[in-house]
Formats: structure tokens, sequence, C-alpha cells
């Protein structure tokens, strides 16, 4: 579905990825994982073809189509999601007509006709409903005035709207109370049915308490220094980022 | 090539042609008011950009037109069955017609009679309720000190006159209708529209303007409202003119104890547009909201100068303004609170935002406040900018298309002022007009 071959890529002249290699297949959940400054955010980021980033070497290619050489709302449009670690607020959109017009344009991208009034109001109140999203916020505008915990259950309707293939997640555990990190879990595997893939973004282990990862891939500097199962995770959480830290240094020697 | 005229001039000599056509009505007070404020037009002159006020603001285009005031040309007619695509649609509403400044009795149709109180022609009005007139008409807004203001009092006596007696409860709002301009000539609309809210009561006041006509118009309105004790105003103004016609209005507003108004200027038409708001607290506990959007493109200039005067203790006024410019257009806001040392305990907010959306646009956003008053709480705000890049980006992740993305933003930043509009026809009319717009 996803191949990230020695992706390279700068900001602002400095380099952040330095070489990211990694194989997502259909079903599959795998988690990045590495300390603040890592390059995580900047990797989700290229995927999702966010500007300011400049790729210098390297490609990714998802389901055979080069993706970099796609606009973000031809992302969209491929089944790409990415659920922000910062969800921004647009005043003056509600949530509803927000969903609405993506939905319709993602449609319009497969060519598609637009979805029937009926079907999306049903649509909105099953999807809510799974995250336990308060039916209030739907009439909302995007995520003005939400708690940090509510912006990112807007992010995980969101994700459930408008079904992608392959989800990226970056941080969405960041900010959140453990109900609140319990519901995006269920949420999550309420939603993934086998086929789906997840990119799951953190800086700890707990979110992966809900969501059970297949692979779990360090982050460190720019580089994926380590791959492992979901036990990687738990070593991870046991000995600390200083200890990869250590590690690398020593390697560099 | 076009001669230079000299439309002061010339307005000077179209005034004892008007007195002419004016006959019996020559004898009556509101004539002497005329007189006078030809005078103070003559003195003022139009204004230049050397003048503070109109510094950003330069009328060489208008000018530049030799406009015929009404009564000195034959006004068009216009068919009651071209009347809908002016309306609001769904609106229950008392209407008033104005076509050229001068009320059209077939076209309008006023639902509600209000004992002892009065809405219609302000030229009926002048011979029915000459004494209650007196005392408001030319005395609310200042034609002395402003150039347009003295030539629609010069050449005033037409329009709308709404007197509300105590307790009176509006149930349907006013709309008139501004039709300006004619295919044969070019034509100075110059309507006055009074309002005279009587105690505890409550009204809303829609005012729309329309392009009529294939030649160059210039509607030059002035609205003088009258708010009595613990009366409460909603007033719009909707600026739907087209591209070659010029539009110069003021509304003045004076507030007596415990009254409050909310206005909504919207002005997305017209080549030159310049708004005057002003309102004066003269009585306690009073408060007054003014909100206003913008849309200039083109080679478009909209003004909004308004000026929120304190006079005295504990009034509130607050002030939204938001404007989107495009293409060669200009804007201009400049917002004046000014808290005089009486009125203590002021509570004044203003804040204006603008999108920049080419190069070339221009805006210039000048917030004022003077304040000899020492307990008070004032703010001010103005930003201008591009659309946000990180909202853009949010919108695009989630698979619509960038210049479909844009266009929401835009019609989001906006929205934030219509939304408050309370009257679900007109909002739904604005916001649909707003779409349109932003197309």
């Amino acid at each position: 579905m996803l191949i990230i071959k020695d992706l390279k890529a700068e900001i602002e002249g400095k380099e952040i990825l330095k070489g990211i290699n990694l194989e997502v297949k259909p079903g599959e959940i795998h988690a990045i994982m590495g300390p603040n400054g890592s390059g995580k955010s900047t990797l989700a980021s290229v995927l999702a073809g966010k500007e300011g980033y400049e790729v210098t070497g390297g490609e990714v290619l998802y389901e055979g189509k080069n993706l970099l050489e796609l606009d973000p709302e031809e992302r969209a449009g491929e089944g790409i999601f990415l659920a922000f670690q910062y969800p921004v607020e647009i005043p003056g959109v509600s949530n509803a007509n927000f969903m609405k017009t993506a939905i319709n344009e993602i449609r319009k991208y497969k060519g598609l006709d637009p979805v029937k009034a009926t079907e999306f109001l049903k649509l909105m109140k099953e999807k809510a409903k799974l995250v336990e999203l308060n039916p209030e916020m739907i009439s909302r505008f995007v995520n003005v005035g939400f708690s940090g915990g509510e912006k990112k259950r807007n992010e995980i309707f969101q994700l459930a709207m408008l079904d992608p293939k392959l989800s990226i997640l970056d941080e969405t555990d960041s900010g959140l109370d453990i109900d609140a990190l319990k519901i995006v879990g269920d949420g999550i595997n309420k939603i993934k049915d086998g086929k789906k893939s997840f990119v799951v973004i953190t800086h700890y282990q707990r979110l992966l308490n809900y969501i059970v990862p297949d692979f779990v891939h360090i982050l460190y500097n720019g580089k994926i220094i380590k791959t492992g199962g979901k036990e990687l995770a738990l070593e991870l959480e046991e000995s600390g980022y200083d200890f990869i830290k250590e590690t690398e240094k020593n390697n560099a020697v | 090539m076009k001669n230079n005229i000299d439309l002061k001039e010339k307005l000077l000599n179209d005034f004892s042609e008007f007195e002419k056509s004016l006959n019996g009505e020559i004898n009556t007070g509101f004539h002497k008011t005329r007189k006078d404020a030809i005078k103070a037009f003559n003195e003022l002159g139009f204004p230049t950009r050397k003048i503070e006020e109109w510094r950003f603001t330069h009328i060489n285009q208008l000018v530049k037109n030799s406009f015929l005031p009404a009564g000195l040309f034959e006004n068009i007619k216009i068919p009651k069955t071209n009347l809908k695509k002016y309306l609001i649609p769904k609106l229950e509403a008392n209407l008033v017609v104005l076509v050229n400044g001068i009320f059209d009795k077939e076209l309008s149709d006023i639902k509600e009679n209000i004992s002892n109180g009065f809405i219609g022609s302000l030229k009926d009005a002048l011979k029915s309720h000459s004494d209650e007139l007196s005392g408001l008409i030319g005395k609310i807004a200042d034609y002395k000190k402003d150039a347009f203001t003295a030539l629609n009092t010069a050449f005033g006596g037409d329009g709308v006159y709404i007197s509300l007696p105590e307790n009176t409860n509006l149930k349907y709002p006013v709309l008139i209708l501004h039709l300006t301009g004619s295919d044969k000539e070019e034509v100075i609309s110059q309507p006055r529209v009074i309002i005279n809210a009587g105690k505890f009561s409550s009204s809303v006041v829609i005012e729309v303007s329309y392009t009529t006509g294939k030649k160059v118009s210039f509607l030059n309105s002035v609205t003088e409202i009258m708010l009595e004790e613990n009366s409460k105003v909603t007033h719009y103004k909707i600026q739907n003119d087209s591209e070659n016609s010029f539009n110069i209005g003021t509304t003045q507003v004076v507030q007596n104890a415990n009254s409050s108004i909310e206005s909504y200027v919207i002005s997305w038409g017209g080549e030159l547009i310049r708004n005057n708001f002003n309102t004066l607290f003269k009585g306690k506990d009073s408060e007054c909201h003014m909100n206003g959007i913008y849309l200039s493109k083109r080679n478009q200039l909209i003004d909004n100068h308004t000026l929120a005067d304190h006079a005295v203790p504990n009034c509130y006024s607050n002030e939204l303004y938001k404007g989107i410019i495009d293409d060669n257009a200009v804007a201009v806001f400049n917002g004046k609170i000014l808290v005089r040392q009486d009125a203590q305990k002021t509570n004044a907010y203003q804040s204006n935002k603008n999108i920049i959306l080419s190069e070339k646009a221009d805006i210039n956003s000048i917030p004022q406040l003077e304040i000899f008053a020492d307990d008070v709480k004032c703010s001010h705000g103005a930003t201008t900018g591009q659309l946000n890049p990180d909202e853009l980006f949010y919108l695009r992740s989630r698979g619509i298309e960038t210049e479909k993305a844009k266009k929401i933003l835009l019609y989001a930043f906006l929205e934030e002022v219509i939304m408050n509009i309370k009257l679900a026809p007109l909002k739904a009319y604005l916001e649909k007009m707003l779409e349109k717009k932003l197309n």
C-alpha cells in the first residue's frame, strides 16, 4: 500500500528526515515512536503534503503512484488521512458542512455523485456515536472552543466519516486523558477492518495499549533505527529514549 | 473628450431650478433648512484628500459626472412585476420603495397601520407631521460639517419617515428599497430616512440599495435615527449597487438613556462607497453594536467611517468590521471611539479584520481612540493578512480542492458577522448573496 524508500526531507535548509525506509501493507498497523525532534511530525506532514517541507531525496509510493507528486486534496481523494497533532480551528465553518463538503469533494475525485442529504445525516450520526462525539459538536464550528481531547476525538470522527485506506495518526494521544485515550483507541479498533492500514505516530507507549501495532519502528535523528513487534514499545517504555540515544552515540563512535 | 464640468457649480445652479419645482413648498419651515444647507454646501465644497476624514478616499471619479438631482428629470417607472428581484425571499415586511429618492406609492406595501405613528413617505409626513419632524430633520445629522449631508439636505424632502409612539413593537421589519439610476440621465438620488423611535419601542429597519439604470448614478443618502429612552432599533444597510455607481451615506444616531441600536453595514457593490455611521450617546446605560462586512474587488473603493461618541457615563459600544479586498481594490476603515470627560464607566471595543487577496489590493485601517475620562474600558485591534495557510492545508488534507477551500475560508471569515443576524430570511439572503459574490 505504502512504500517509503530512502526519504530525505528538510525544512528551511535543515535536514530532518535522513533516509526513511518503511513499507505498510493493507490491514497493517505500524507504530512510529521516537523522542521529540526525531522527525515524527515531519514524516506525517510530508506524507500529507504540507507546504514548507522540501523532499531532497527518495520516493514514496502509494498504491503504485508517486505520492509526492499529488496535491494534499488528491492524496485525500486517493484515501490518505492525516489526524493532526494540532487540529486547526476554523471559525465560521460548521463541522457538518465541513464534512459534507469533504465527502462530496472526495466523491467527485472518485467520479461519484454527491451524497444524499438523508444518507449523510445518517452517516454522521452513526460515526459520531462510534467515537462518542457529542452530537451538539457536529453543528459547531470546526474545533472552535473544543477542549484538547474533543479536538482529537473530532479528528477520529473525521477519519470515520471519510473512510480512508491509510490513516496517519500524528501524536493523537498527546493531550488526552486516559478516558479520552480509550475512546479514541476503541474508535480506531471499530474502524479497522483488516484492509485499512494505520501509521500511529506517538511519543508514548500508552496509546498502543489500545491500538495494538503489528510493527513498532523507532525513529531517531531522522532515521528508523530499530524495528520490532509490539513488545518493542514496552521495552522502550521501560528503558526510555535515553537508552536509544546512548546506543546511537556508541554506534557512532 | 468630455468637458471637465464643475459639479459643485452645476449643483448650485440646479438648486434654483429645484426651488422653482417646489411651488408652494417654498414657504415651509423645512425650506429654510434647505437654503441653509445649500449655503453650507457652497462653503464646504466637495472634500479633497487634504481633509483628514477623506485622506484615503478620492472622489475624482465622482465629481467628473454631471449628475441631475431628482425633480429636474422625469423619473423612471419600475413595473411592479420587476420588483421581485430586489426583494428578500420569505421576508414579510413593510415595504417602502424609493425610486431615485422619491417615494413610490404604487410599489410600496406598508402592512402595518400604527395608531398615532407613521410609516411612509417623508414628503407626506412633512405636511402631516411637520411639528414632530421639525425637531428631527436636519437636526440629527449635521449638514454644516459634511458636504454630502448638506447636499442631501438642500435637495431633500422625500424619503421615508418612521414614527413609533411609546411601546410600539413593529411586527414586521421596514424594508426600504433604494432604487437608483436611469438609462437616460446621470442622476443623483438624495433620500432621507428618519426613524423616530419612541420610548420602549422596538423595530427593525432594512435599507437595501440597487442600481437600476445603465447610466452612472449616485446615491447620496442620509439616515437619522432618534432613539428615545428604552427604545431598540436594529438597522441594516445592504449595498448591492452595480459597477458604475456611487454610494455615499451618513447614518446618524442619537441615543437617549437605556436605548440600544444594532447596526449592520454590508457593502459589496458599487464603484465608490463611503459610509459614515455615527452614534451619539446622549443618555446613560445605552448600547450600540456596530457590525460591518465589505468585499472590495476590481477597482472598487469601500470606505467605512464610524464614530461612537461617548458623551455620558455607563454606555457600551462594540464594533466588528471585517473585509476582503481583491484585485486593484481599496478599502478604508476608520473607527473612532470618543470618550468625553464625563463618560466614566464607558465600555468601548473595536475590531477590524481584513484579508487581502492580491498584491495590488490595499487597506487603510485607522482606529482612533480619544479618551478624556479615566475610569473606562476600551480596546481596539486591527489585523490584515492573507488566508491562514494552516486552515487552508487542513481543508485540503480532507480532500477539498484548493480554490474551493479558499472560498470556504473567505465565506467563513465574513460569516462571523452575518451569523449574528437574528432575522432568519435576511440571514439566509445574505449568506446566499455572499456565496454568489465569492464565486
